[in-house]
């Protein structure tokens, strides 16, 4: 619905009005702008040596390299396990056997109605502080992993349900076709009805991963690296708190918006209007039970 | 030793732990609805000013990460005379001060946006002619709004609204890395005192969370019947 | 639109953002000792100890704190951390004929929470990480030393009334989730609050939030050095920590070899200029140095 439908079109006092609130929001908006700017600068917050680290090359490089696409890298590591771990336990969920249907269950709901951070801290403390970091060509400590892992149990349990979601908006017919020419069950899944939901998934699957690149803050409680880490390490070394919140705001807004536009463009290419709410795909199980 | 001792001999500390994380809830539940309603009529109001600021707030503020909110907050607020130290309610053996007014302050703050998606997506939902009978009817915008559109939006929105403050909840969790003696603060606590069951002791968090996750999924459940468009 | 509005401006500002590099110089060098690496390993160790195969292998972990200013503090664009705690590390791993500026010493950061693991697993050789000596820990690890003797204290604000642990019953005072000291003050009466790191209650109390922090004087030392003027630290302390170097439990040759390097050390000075160079600027006197535990 239009926002214009909640409103008849203004007449000319109407318009009159609106332009005085207008006035008188620009205003107010502008001047809690100036006042934040000015108490700022009372406060000597544009001094320029809370903000140089952020003009030095090796703190842009730090910054860059060991925030930014160590974070990416987390974040990247993170949804392509889980959208494994949600195409198998996606795919768990629907099977004929309750033996199968039952634990997929059990597993999706434990990691999707559990704090992140709780798994997280977990894994960390009980299996990841101990062990000899490093995989592939990432040379990283515990915490590294403990974020992966954790995020890909959350993420992927989240998946698990678009998943489903995606498969059921797969029109019935499709199915019904696939058997009728005498497809076997696995095959309509694999060769019919996944390939046509993940193209409709796609853009959840790239929220969701806006949703992770955020979760990677949380490593903060388990050492692991990242921009939150660097940038941690530069207020500490700098008590300039205000310009390094400013500068970490600037780069995650800067990625996430990023990658909803890259959400955006996908669902315009590839799917059209067809979508899934991943908000109510994640509410969905309710549903279901009700 | 059963693996559960850890948290049987220190059931105080589990209830006391979950008694915070609950009440974090709750007023962080009542505070961000309030806001979100507030963001969402502004969102969709007649006044493009506030159009936009709504807008770019909640595009800014659901983009950060909950984490940088809390550092803002408890880190670089205070240099700038924002701080929440005079903050002392204390109710029984429960200490309501600082740490448990920032983790409000910026959850709450964090929580509206999502609450504000999710009743604009309830707004959505609302078919056009109910809109439009209610101004044949000769409502102003508020009245459109408060008597005929949010009532229905909200019935919408229950699950959207549902799945945002059932991650607020878990969010609490990150108020436990930042001063405030929650469950997830709790846990830490106790496994790193008896690390030899720190299986347990996880689980039994886990499942406190999960039933309290499942309560309020439940609430969700009832209401989404009870307002059920016959 | 809105967002991509949105996104060029961000892009915008980053890219002005590097444009201006060249300006900005911030940070400094830490100092630390230049300490040289011996080369008589090819006999001094038994066969078959920890310390013949570490020399052996030429490169050593070491678990040490990246956020303690003065005792093991990394910053964002160090390369390897500095502090009294790294100069004993370097004292160490230059006894086993390792460069200790080079790279064949990989720094770990050790948090309190995980020492013990680290060295149960052999993720680190040894522990220097203000790691007290204590019957619980040695347990499960090996502890030798120490090599400095602290004792829990307080830090408050310069302008606090704050004399001594007795002052802060019912206060809210801040120390490290999972950490001695938090037990501890708690049994002095006062409410504990835990946070992440020392640094962070630091801040809280610079910012009037906590009227105090808690824990070892030498730390507390650091951090009031690092905020000269406005933090002080103060009362007796209230507790005695020796702090030692920890190593694997199941290599308990590595005791004697600590404790030898350590006497060493206090008898040539070196200890006593690490001290010096690394805490002495936080205006902590160089003591005398410790009496070593025997090794078991």
């Amino acid at each position: 619905m239009a926002a214009s439908v909640l409103f008849d079109a203004p007449g000319p006092r109407t318009q009159v009005r609106h332009r005085i609130y207008s006035v008188a929001a620009s205003a107010a908006i502008v001047v809690v702008i100036a006042y934040a700017l000015w108490k700022l600068n009372d406060d000597g917050q544009f001094e320029y040596a809370l903000w140089e680290p952020f003009l030095t090359p090796d703190f842009i490089t730090a910054l860059l390299v060991d925030g930014l696409v160590t974070t990416v890298t987390m974040a990247v590591g993170a949804i392509i396990g889980a959208v494994v771990f949600g195409f198998v336990f996606g795919v768990a969920k629907m099977s004929d056997h309750r033996f199968i249907r039952w634990p997929a269950w059990i597993v999706v709901e434990f990691f999707r109605a559990m704090p992140v951070l709780l798994l997280m801290i977990f894994l960390y403390f009980g299996f990841f502080v101990s062990t000899q970091g490093g995989f592939l060509w990432i040379d990283q400590r515990g915490g590294f992993f403990a974020v992966v892992i954790a995020l890909t149990c959350y993420n992927g349990s989240v998946l698990a349900e678009v998943v489903r979601a995606g498969v059921a908006a797969v029109p019935k017919g499709q199915a019904e076709a696939a058997y009728a020419i005498g497809m076997r069950k696995t095959q309509v899944m694999t060769l019919i009805l996944l390939p046509q939901a993940v193209k409709v998934m796609l853009p959840a699957i790239i929220s969701q991963m806006v949703v992770a690149l955020k979760d990677t803050s949380l490593g903060y409680a388990v050492a692991a690296p990242g921009l939150t880490k660097v940038g941690q390490s530069i207020y500490k070394e700098f008590h300039n708190q205000v310009p390094t919140a400013f500068v970490l705001a600037v780069l995650y807004v800067g990625l996430n918006l990023l990658l909803t536009l890259l959400a955006t463009w996908i669902q315009k290419r590839f799917v059209g209007e067809k979508k899934i709410d991943i908000v109510a795909a994640a509410a969905g199980i309710d549903k279901d039970r009700a | 030793m059963t693996p559960l001792n850890a948290v049987l001999d220190n059931l105080d500390q589990f209830f006391k732990a979950f008694g915070y994380t609950l009440f974090l809830f709750l007023v962080c539940a009542v505070a961000s609805m309030a806001l979100g309603a507030l963001l969402v009529a502004m969102r969709v109001g007649p006044i493009g000013v506030l159009r936009k600021v709504a807008a770019v707030y909640v595009s800014l503020v659901r983009n950060t990460p909950l984490v940088l909110i809390f550092i803002f907050f408890h880190f670089a607020a205070p240099i700038i005379g924002i701080n929440f130290k005079w903050v002392q309610i204390y109710v029984g053996s429960f200490d309501f001060t600082s740490a448990f007014a920032t983790a409000f302050i910026a959850l709450s703050l964090y929580t509206s946006c999502f609450v504000c998606e999710a009743l604009r997506s309830g707004v959505n939902a609302v078919s056009i002619g109910q809109a439009e009978a209610a101004r044949a009817i000769g409502l102003p915008f508020s009245g459109v709004m408060t008597q005929v559109v949010l009532p229905q939006a909200l019935r919408a929105s229950v699950p959207p609204l549902a799945s945002a403050l059932i991650a607020m909840l878990k969010n609490t969790s990150v108020a436990g890395i930042f001063f405030l003696a929650e469950a997830t603060a709790t846990m830490r606590g106790l496994s790193n005192d008896f690390s030899s069951q720190r299986l347990g002791i996880f689980l039994c968090f886990a499942i406190g969370y999960i039933v309290l996750v499942e309560i309020v999924s439940m609430i969700s459940l009832s209401f989404e019947r009870r307002w059920r468009i016959a | 639109m809105r967002l991509r509005k949105a996104f060029a401006a961000t892009a915008v500002t980053l890219i002005a953002a590097t444009g201006l590099v060249a300006c900005g110089d911030a940070g400094d060098d830490k100092a630390g000792r230049d300490v040289e690496a011996k080369n008589d390993c090819d006999d001094k160790f038994e066969a078959g100890s920890r310390m013949a195969a570490i020399a052996d292998a030429g490169t050593i972990n070491v678990g040490v704190k990246y956020d303690q200013p003065g005792l093991g503090f990394k910053g964002a664009t160090d390369d390897v951390p500095s502090g009294f705690d790294i100069e004993v590390a370097k004292l160490l791993v230059a006894d086993l004929c390792i460069d200790p500026a080079s790279d064949k010493v990989n720094w770990e950061e050790t948090i309190s929470d995980n020492r013990e693991p680290y060295l149960e697993s052999g993720k680190v050789d040894i522990v220097l990480a203000s790691y007290s000596i204590t019957e619980d820990r040695q347990k499960v690890v090996g502890q030798a030393g120490p090599y400095m003797v602290t004792g829990q204290r307080i830090l408050v604000k310069s302008d606090s009334d704050v004399k001594s642990v007795d002052d802060l019953k019912g206060k809210e005072v801040c120390s490290v989730t999972g950490s001695t000291s938090l037990d501890r003050i708690k049994e002095k009466g006062a409410k504990g609050v835990g946070a992440d790191s020392y640094s962070e209650c630091a801040e809280k109390v610079l910012d009037g939030t906590y009227v105090a922090m808690t824990t070892d004087g030498t730390i507390l030392a650091g951090l009031a050095a690092q905020n000269e003027g406005e933090l002080k630290v103060v009362g007796d302390e209230f507790s005695e920590e020796n702090i030692g170097v920890g190593y694997g439990k199941d290599k308990p040759e590595m005791c004697e070899w600590i404790n030898g390097v350590l006497s060493d050390a206090f008898e040539d000075g070196s200890w006593a200029e690490a001290f010096e160079l690394t805490l002495g600027p936080s205006g902590v006197e160089t003591p005398e140095p410790p009496a070593l535990l025997p090794c078991k």
